[in-house]
């Protein structure tokens, strides 16, 4: 399929600010897949983190609702890996981050079984209170 | 007996208790003694990575702060501080990171926490135990050894955070061999796993279990197929993800054959012959006993 591509202001500054929160360089990716042929949780992604950093460098905001940026549980593989030395967890990060901020969570409490929850170890909720709420 | 100051953090003196009370009994078998800060909170699980946001390094910046002032305070032997959890390891290990090299963020940061006594420096360095282990000696360790453990097929897994990003973590992020290290001190077969570095699914297990169960099913199934009997672990997470979650993994996998796991040091608790009561062996979703008690590693 192809796509129309516009580079404009908005998707310059989208590209920029994602750029400022990571604190990563997003057009040094080479797009070589090494994020992505390192992810354990590929599978359950809808674009690659590769296509993630791309979309990002092209500054299409269509990339934060992908459920990629959800799945990535910041496990560093990608990040111990990539030739550039770019770490793609932090540019997820920064998309989740732009999310939560607008109050748009992805994990719901009240959808959470109460009996379920006691088996826990409380380093579970913290951590996914920190990653998929604002 | 050293005296060692020690940060639990959330889950370790709840549903991981038997982590930190074995980890307790092998510290004094081997002569130290893990002193639990008296004030600690908790260092929000997972280390903040936007530039931008300062305000979640306050909690960890705090324990390592208390830390520094209780080991002076005390004139403890060693003022490092030990901790147990693969994630307060990294958060904490970050964000000294962070600390000492951004000095303007430091300075934000003790700015925040103008009600404690003093500012923090970012001279704390915090080790995980089992460093603390390997500083002690494989040697010093395997002549602790009573009952060696050369009957039980081991497979140590790591996880994420022990070892990535590899600024913080305590071996070769891609081919760890420490636990490998401990155990062998321990007189254990060895089993190496090629997915003992993999992701667990993390804290996904709350929304999404099916997805764990997937990635613990790809863990679990290579250790098996090594030969490995059981699992040790160093996180209270991935020991959940890939015990409890075995329940989910069957219903998708009716043919698998469940696996023990255990923290590494409830296998040296039984290498070192020490009283079971604190080992917590009961602790676990798959039993670890029947095989110790097969293994004649346990009595009746």
């Amino acid at each position: 399929m192809i796509k129309k591509i516009l580079i404009n202001d908005a998707s310059e500054a989208f590209c920029k600010k994602v750029n400022e929160l990571s604190g990563e360089t997003v057009s040094r990716c080479d797009q070589c897949g090494t994020c992505t042929g390192s992810c354990p949780m590929i599978i359950e992604m809808d674009i690659t983190p590769s296509q993630m950093m791309r979309l990002v460098l092209l500054g299409d905001e269509s990339v934060m609702e992908t459920k990629t940026i959800w799945i990535c549980a910041s496990c560093y593989s990608c990040t111990a890996r990539c030739p550039r030395g770019l770490d793609a967890s932090k540019v997820a990060e920064a998309l989740r981050q732009i999310k939560l901020r607008q109050a748009i969570d992805y994990m719901h409490m009240e959808d959470m079984d109460p009996e379920e929850l006691k088996k826990f170890p409380q380093m579970v909720l913290v951590a996914a209170y920190r990653k998929l709420t604002g | 007996m050293k005296r060692i100051p020690y940060y639990p953090g959330c889950s370790l003196q709840t549903k991981a208790k038997h982590f930190e009370t074995s980890a307790m009994a092998v510290a004094e078998a081997l002569d130290y003694e893990l002193v639990t800060l008296p004030r600690w909170n908790c260092c929000g699980a997972v280390h903040s990575l936007t530039t931008d946001d300062l305000m979640h390094h306050v909690a960890p910046v705090t324990t390592l702060l208390r830390s520094k002032e209780f080991s002076a305070e005390n004139h403890l032997d060693d003022s490092r501080l030990v901790v147990l959890c693969a994630m307060c390891l990294n958060v904490l290990k970050r964000t000294n990171k962070r600390v000492q090299e951004l000095l303007e963020d430091r300075t934000k940061i003790n700015d925040f926490m103008y009600l404690e006594n003093s500012k923090y420096d970012g001279s704390t360095i915090v080790i995980h135990f089992l460093e603390l282990l390997r500083e002690i000696g494989w040697e010093t360790l395997s002549q602790k050894v009573k009952h060696p453990l050369s009957n039980l097929a081991v497979s140590p897994y790591y996880g994420c955070l022990l070892l990535r990003p590899k600024e913080v973590g305590i071996d070769n992020p891609e081919a760890p061999t420490i636990q490998e290290d401990l155990l062998k001190s321990l007189d254990a077969k060895v089993i190496e796993n090629p997915l003992k570095n993999r992701c667990c699914g993390s804290y996904h297990t709350l929304v999404d279990k099916d997805v764990v169960a997937e990635l613990g099913y790809d863990i679990l199934i290579n250790a098996q197929k090594a030969g490995a009997e059981i699992i040790t672990t160093s996180c209270p997470l991935c020991a959940f993800n890939l015990d409890q979650r075995q329940e989910n993994i069957l219903k998708k996998h009716p043919d698998f054959t469940k696996i023990p796991v255990v923290y590494f040091t409830e296998l040296m608790m039984i290498a070192f012959d020490l009283p079971l009561e604190k080992a917590g062996l009961d602790m676990h979703y798959v039993d670890p006993r029947p095989l110790l008690l097969k293994k004649e590693m346990l009595h009746e």
